[in-house]
């Protein structure tokens, strides 16, 4: 008995002390005195430099934190209980947190360096006028392959995935969206098709993709593409590209067919503590400086035109990632379908998993 | 609870406990389990849990966590069985523990990198001749790796159980003539299958609502329940659907506690072993 | 007591390499200067530097370290005492019943868990954070040790507890010097469970976190995005060796000082 009221009274201490080492970094750490905003953001996609760099501009001191899904995301915010005051979401969820009324207009007069983006990425059809969302960096859906791996083999057509040849060869991102969507592109059919018709035909069709199909996975495509693990991915523009960084075998393709157009996006919630130092920093990260440093350092798609102009050519030039407007015409952008089809999305894709066990 | 008059005021926090974090969460995902997606009161969640879907997965999902708890007990039985016999047997076991105090995400990480085309265990498998193999992404390596993080959880109930068995028992055994094995098969195993019960619960069932290594060890060629649930509350956002779920695997608990507790009134209701 | 025969010490050896292996295969990229957890480059020391740098990271850690002791000890203590009036609960029902429920919060995913845990701190208007965490934490640490308790309670002989009623001892007495020495590997084991428990969680933690309070499984989760960067595996490193330390340091300590180890040897 003695030894266990030793012990918890050990791990008392340990803990109070670290519990004063915590107070104490925590406040050697603020510099407040323009207050406090607290940043929800994707994991590793802002380079970390300009927070700092922001902090000491307008003495506004930064708690950043990260969220892996648009949909956790959402219930965080949605619960309650919580004081984000700028969040990173795609699209979709701006229509739908936009629908739940959990955003804060945007006061586009506070907002001056919005000039800076190309005006294509404005007034898009989930958020008309920008009432509510600024936009952050975009790309596309496409496949990424190692020529070095395949044998002379190239991708024009999302019908590529198919050739007998590829077997066990291709890596599928782990997003029902993404995937029945190349289903139904193969097809000839929308990405936003809500025809359970066509959606069981993509499905079906999906399904004799069976015995090429490797893995479905997430953020691990990268690593997994890196090391020559699988030839073929089907994954996000960014991806690719952060592929690209150390493999530069690696080429990426947006089938002929089309294929998914996409938009992160800054947004205010509704639950905001601090409305003002919101705005300032998503002013702080439209500056054409600014946006093309975080654009070097995440790797994906600026919207940024003065940024664009200032980063290298060779990168912004490239029509895979920067495909001009023409290009653009093929791709579309998702629709909010709404829970219920997305429900119906999930469950084939589910379907789509299950078929594929053994 | 009413039936222990003499009830004393240190179960009161355990009670709490029960009160507040298992029966009112129960009640709540009860209550949403009848709920669709407008949040109007529906049966259709329990109707589309039959299924085809949702049955196959039921059925493959029981499968895989049977595989996992028969081997991690084959692996772990022997394992706490001569941790018992060593000589710093609490440092042995506590060595055991340790490697689940890295982060699970960061250990799925150093397998995909172990098991891939060009890690280690291939290259092992080139220098003896054979592969390279896919051995990500496969059922083998689900399982392996599955096995993996719960051999802890049960070999620590199952040391506990041997470590208990008075010696002099086993001398007992030896004197009256019997050999190794019927000592093992009469005196020990009977004695550490409550410890091997409390593993079975640790890993059974926790082993049907695996969901991250799933993605990235399985690649999501194996879906468990607990992949099905977590899709359904935070991609789908339909925690109708979630729910119903879940309490299918409430259920499926039940039934396996009511199993295994049968067996054990016998020996220890009355706080006595045979 | 017998000596360990050739095979089993193979067996156990094998045992030990493969539990460590993706350990060692983590604290080995440590040291790659090639940034991935692939290819080794070289020799480079900068990951352990970015450790120490990152101020963050470092609060981060400790926030994780203090949230999985208090509430490793608040749910020991909770579900010792739950165990033992489980055990001592007459009716054999309500004791079935009570296990059941008990063991509910083990078997459930960890996502329904923590959905339905931030649903009811929203409900009651606990703030999110520290507080939220620490109790769904205890929360569900609490049947974990219960489970591990148990067995040896069960094994405990009713005659044991009699004859020390019989001495003339008051139930604090039963309590603190029959029982709890008796079933301490459990509790123990149990604490130890309840540590692993929650250093590794995520989807609980995840849900019932509010802004300003994060754990490292949330951070390395989230970081997955882009790749775990090789400084999160110098952390682990440093917190393997720190952890072995203290573990091999304590239990040397304490054979030396002659007494039973901190695991609490079977012997009372």
């Amino acid at each position: 008995m003695k030894e266990i009221v030793r012990a918890a009274i050990a791990i008392l201490l340990v803990s109070a002390i670290l519990l004063y080492a915590v107070n104490a970094l925590e406040k050697s750490s603020a510099t407040t005195d323009g207050g406090t905003i607290s940043v929800y953001n994707w994991g590793e996609y802002i380079d970390p430099e300009l927070i700092d760099q922001f902090e000491a501009e307008t003495n506004i001191s930064v708690i950043y934190e990260t969220f892996d899904s648009n949909e956790s995301m959402m219930t965080k915010i949605e619960q309650g209980g919580t004081t984000y005051d700028v969040a990173m979401p795609s699209e979709y969820a701006i229509e739908k947190m936009k629908e739940n009324d959990l955003l804060h207009p945007i006061d586009h007069e506070l907002i001056p360096n919005l000039e800076n983006i190309d005006p294509y990425f404005l007034d898009l059809p989930f958020d008309p006028g920008n009432e509510y969302s600024i936009p952050y960096f975009w790309g596309t859906v496409g496949i990424a392959f190692n020529p070095t791996l395949l044998e002379g083999q190239t991708f024009e057509s999302w019908d590529d995935l198919w050739n007998p040849t590829l077997e066990q060869e291709v890596i599928l991102v782990d997003s029902a969206r993404e995937v029945i969507g190349m289903g139904l592109n193969s097809l000839g059919y929308s990405l936003n098709s809500t025809d359970l018709g066509e959606l069981r035909e993509a499905t079906d069709k999906l399904k004799t993709m069976g015995p090429n199909v490797k893995a479905i996975i997430g953020d691990e495509i990268v690593e997994m593409m890196r090391r020559e693990e699988a030839a073929v991915a089907v994954t996000w523009s960014g991806q690719a590209a952060d592929m690209m960084w150390i493999n530069e075998d690696i080429d990426y393709v947006v089938p002929k067919e089309g294929s998914n157009l996409w938009f992160d996006n800054m947004i205010i919630p509704k639950t905001a503590g601090n409305v003002e130092g919101a705005h300032a920093f998503i002013n702080f990260m439209l500056d054409p400086e600014v946006a093309a440093q975080n654009a070097d350092y995440v790797g994906y798609s600026t919207p940024n035109e003065q940024a664009v102009a200032l980063m290298d050519p060779e990168v912004t030039g490239d029509e895979r990632f920067y495909p001009p407007e023409e290009l653009r015409e093929r791709l579309e952008v998702y629709e909010n379908l709404g829970l219920e089809m997305l429900g119906t999305y999930n469950e084939l894709f589910l379907e789509f998993k299950m078929d594929m066990e053994n | 609870m009413k039936d222990n008059p003499s009830r004393p005021f240190y179960l009161v926090p355990y009670y709490l406990w029960i009160a507040l974090f298992v029966i009112a969460p129960i009640t709540l995902i009860f209550y949403f389990s009848f709920l669709d997606l407008t949040g109007a009161f529906t049966l259709e969640n329990y109707q589309n849990f039959f299924s085809s879907v949702y049955l196959r997965m039921t059925l493959s999902s029981f499968w895989y966590a049977f595989l996992i708890t028969l081997i991690t007990i084959l692996i772990a039985y022997p394992t706490a069985y001569w941790l018992t016999k060593t000589k710093h047997k609490q440092l042995w076991l506590l060595l055991i523990i340790i490697p689940s105090w890295i982060n699970l995400l960061l250990k799925a990480y150093a397998f995909i990198g172990i098991f891939g085309l060009y890690g280690p265990a291939n290259k092992l498998l080139q220098t003896l001749g054979a592969g390279p193999w896919q051995i990500l992404f496969t059922d083998f390596s689900f399982i392996f790796v599955s096995v993996y993080i719960f051999i802890p959880f049960m070999v620590l109930p199952i040391f506990n159980s041997l470590d208990k068995i008075n010696p002099a028992l086993i001398d007992a055994s030896r004197d009256l003539g019997a050999s190794s094995f019927t000592t093992f098969r009469r005196v020990i195993f009977p004695l550490a299958i409550n410890g091997v019960k409390s593993g079975v619960q640790a890993v059974f069932i926790p082993a049907l609502s695996l969901f991250v290594i799933t993605r990235l060890i399985a690649g999501n060629k194996v879906i468990t329940l607990g992949t099905a649930i977590e899709q359904q509350f935070l991609v789908t956002q339909n925690w109708g659907m979630g729910s119903t779920i879940a309490m299918f695997l409430i259920l499926f608990m039940i039934i396996i506690m009511m199993l295994t507790g049968q067996k054990e009134k016998g020996g220890s209701y009355n706080g006595k072993t045979k | 007591m017998a000596k360990l025969s050739k095979p089993a010490k193979i067996y156990l050896a094998l045992v030990f390499a493969i539990l460590y292996a993706p350990i060692f295969y983590l604290i080995f990229y440590s040291f790659n200067s090639g940034g991935t957890m692939s290819s080794f480059e070289g020799f480079t020391l900068e990951h352990y530097a970015a450790v120490f740098n990152d101020t963050r990271l470092l609060i981060i850690l400790m926030n994780t370290v203090i949230v999985a002791l208090l509430s490793s000890l608040i749910s020991t203590a909770i579900g010792v005492l739950g165990a033992i009036g489980i055990v001592f609960l007459r009716n054999r029902k309500t004791r079935n019943a009570v296990l059941s429920l008990n063991t509910i919060l083990i078997v459930s995913p960890d996502v329904i868990i923590g959905a339905s845990f931030l649903i009811l701190f929203t409900m009651i208007g606990v703030k999110l954070g520290f507080a939220s965490v620490l109790i769904s934490h205890i929360a569900f640490s609490i049947p974990i040790v219960v489970i591990m308790v148990l067995p040896k309670l069960q094994e405990m002989s009713h005659s044991l507890i009699d004859a020390a009623t019989d001495l003339g001892a008051s139930k604090r007495d039963i309590l603190t010097r029959v029982i709890i020495p008796y079933i301490k590997p459990g509790i123990f084991a149990g604490f130890f469970l309840a540590l692993t428990y929650s250093l590794d969680d995520f989807a609980v933690t995840f849900f019932v976190t509010g802004n300003g309070f994060s754990t490292l499984s949330i951070e390395i989760y989230s970081m997955a995005r882009a790749g775990i960067t090789l400084t999160i595996n110098a952390l682990s490193a440093l917190i393997f060796a720190v952890t072995l330390g203290l573990v091999l340091g304590y239990y040397f300590f304490t054979q030396r000082a002659g007494q039973s180890p901190g695991t609490g040897g079977a012997k009372v």
